[in-house]
């Protein structure tokens, strides 16, 4: 269980993190999106103790990261594959973190097995490896101590879509035998698959989050369609409601779709259809939230508050 | 998988040892290619060193202590190098974000890695002290060396004390600075701008007795010390090792890790 409440952290003249709270459940798996530079590797950062946050608290299973006598064994975590020796070996690499974390020589071997990398690939120096290479390095690294946790920014960046399906698997597996993930993408579509629940985040605070049938069903007016389609343009501006023409013989309004069907009846509009508008994909929500344009504006409500998706 | 257990229970698994992690901090010190060519020079040179005396030193002077020193030349150069090495290389590799990521206590750290080099030290001493026996024997067969077989556990204790202190001047060197170059570069020049100035300026003679350490040190490696200077081995010890040292570690626990 991962609980962040009020994180800020602010730099001289930047604040790359302002107010950040949510909570990552036991059995889920969150995705923690946003564009570059939102603040998601320092808030991840945070969560681990490597960052001192200027306000705010972290909490992992309960108790503040650097409470943890020996972190790795409850938590792993991936901050930066590109973050190792590279003049060691992967093994060795390895074979260090057992040694710190105190668990059997043997766990190398097997968590090199478990992230596919050969044992000839484990002998050669980090420094020869590819960013895929190192992602999986560092993927064995946090698994080593055997962790409910994992905390990994990034870790589909330079994975091949056989790796990146791979890591899908092993997440949903994680988190379905009762481990808490949180990890970190700036591509929705990476995550979009494996995640239950999505923070977003964008200029250093959080955009909108909750689970991902939450977001995806968040209401954006209503759609409705009529016999005549002119004769309900004017029968809605009658009702004083603005409608745009959805290209396709549609309109969607901002309304709700009692006051649309009231004011299709007092003009004596036949409707064909008056529906709750579908979310536009998650796609769409995600770039709206951190891009938001004022043509983009009215189209996507308010995220709701988040203390009611907690 | 660790089932979830309540705040107390984040106390088990028990930390790492301070034993267990110095025993990682030896083996990373050894464990890459630089650091191994770098341990594996120090060892050529208390070799190569053996010759210079046998054909350079005056036969009466060939003592077995007089092999013993010059087989500490590299150490008392190199080392240090190796102790800064140590510490840098965490932030140029940045291997300082798994390093305290799994152990969020910093100074616990530091602490491995100055017993780790000082366990260094103390071997370099042992391999040094075996070369000198071997080069003193060569001498003695070949009929070169006529000095002193006598090395009393004193000097060879004060020999592993200057080794661990250089070393330890080294890590507080790296510690300070966190960036290789910056901190190898004033390692090095520091003292031979300090010796200069202590040697043109005539009002700097009396404090560089005390503060210098090229002059602190190299009295101890003299036989017979005498209380001042310990005195002023120590006084440009708190300086130029202490100082450094405690600000670093300072700087290391409030440092954002990247």
């Amino acid at each position: 269980m991962i609980s962040v409440e009020n994180l800020t952290k602010r730099y001289r003249e930047v604040t790359a993190v302002e107010n950040v709270s949510f909570r990552c459940e036991p059995g889920t798996v969150t995705g923690f999106l946003g564009p570059n530079g939102a603040g998601k590797s320092t808030t991840m950062r945070m969560i681990c103790g490597l960052t001192p946050p200027t306000t705010g608290t972290a909490t992992v299973k309960g108790v503040p990261y650097r409470r943890i006598s020996n972190p790795g064994r409850h938590v792993g975590v991936l901050l930066d594959a590109a973050a190792q020796h590279s003049g060691r070996t992967g093994r060795e690499t390895l074979a260090l973190t057992a040694q710190i974390l105190g668990v059997d020589q043997k766990r190398v071997g097997q968590m090199l097995d478990r992230v596919g990398l050969s044992t000839k690939a484990a002998k050669r120096r980090v420094g020869g490896y590819s960013l895929g290479m190192r992602q999986r390095l560092g993927i064995a690294q946090a698994l080593l101590g055997d962790p409910s946790v994992l905390i990994l920014d990034e870790p589909a960046n330079g994975l091949d879509p056989e790796g990146i399906h791979w890591m899908r698997s092993m997440l949903r597996d994680f988190a379905d035998r009762g481990g808490t993930v949180l990890l970190s993408s700036h591509l929705l579509l990476e995550v979009e698959a494996v995640a239950d629940r999505f923070v977003v985040i964008a200029g250093g605070r959080v955009a909108a989050q909750g689970a991902k049938d939450e977001l995806l069903t968040q209401p954006t007016g209503v759609v409705v369609r009529a016999l005549d389609g002119a004769a309900l343009q004017s029968a809605l501006a009658q009702a004083g409601l603005s409608a745009r023409p959805d290209g396709q013989g549609a309109f969607v309004v901002d309304a709700p779709a009692e006051a649309v069907g009231r004011a299709a009846a007092a003009t004596g509009t036949v409707l064909l259809e008056l529906r709750q508008a579908s979310g536009g994909g998650l796609e769409e929500l995600f770039l709206s939230l951190i891009n938001p344009s004022p043509a983009d504006a009215p189209t996507v409500a308010a995220p709701a508050p988040q203390e009611t998706l907690r | 998988m660790t089932a979830i257990t309540a705040p107390a229970a984040l106390l088990e698994p028990a930390r790492p040892s301070l034993v267990r992690l110095t025993a990682v901090e030896l083996r990373k010190m050894i464990d890459t290619r630089s650091s191994r060519w770098l341990l594996i020079i120090i060892s050529l040179v208390a070799v190569a060193m053996m010759p210079v005396v046998l054909f350079a030193v005056p036969k009466q002077d060939q003592t077995l202590l007089e092999f013993f020193t010059a087989s500490q030349v590299g150490v008392s150069i190199l080392l240090p190098i190796l102790g800064i090495l140590a510490v840098t290389t965490e932030w140029s590799q940045r291997t300082a974000l798994t390093t305290f990521t799994l152990v969020p206590e910093r100074p616990r750290i530091l602490a491995a890695k100055l017993i780790a080099g000082s366990v260094l030290g103390a071997l370099f001493a042992c391999v040094g002290l075996a070369v000198a026996l071997i080069a003193r024997t060569v001498g003695e067969l070949m009929g070169r060396s006529d000095g002193s077989w006598s090395l009393s556990p004193g000097r060879f204790g004060v020999t592993v004390l200057l080794a661990v202190v250089m070393l330890f001047m080294g890590i507080a060197f790296g510690t300070l600075f966190m960036n290789s170059p910056l901190a190898i570069v004033l390692f090095l020049v520091l003292p031979i701008v300090w010796s200069t100035l202590g040697g043109m300026i005539s009002k700097l003679k009396g404090p560089a007795g005390w503060l210098d350490t090229n002059l602190t040190l190299t009295a101890l490696t003299e036989p017979g010390i005498t209380g001042e200077e310990w005195a002023r081995a120590g006084t440009s010890l708190a300086v130029w090792m202490l100082l450094p040292l405690v600000i670093g570690t300072i700087r290391l626990i409030k440092r954002e890790v990247k």
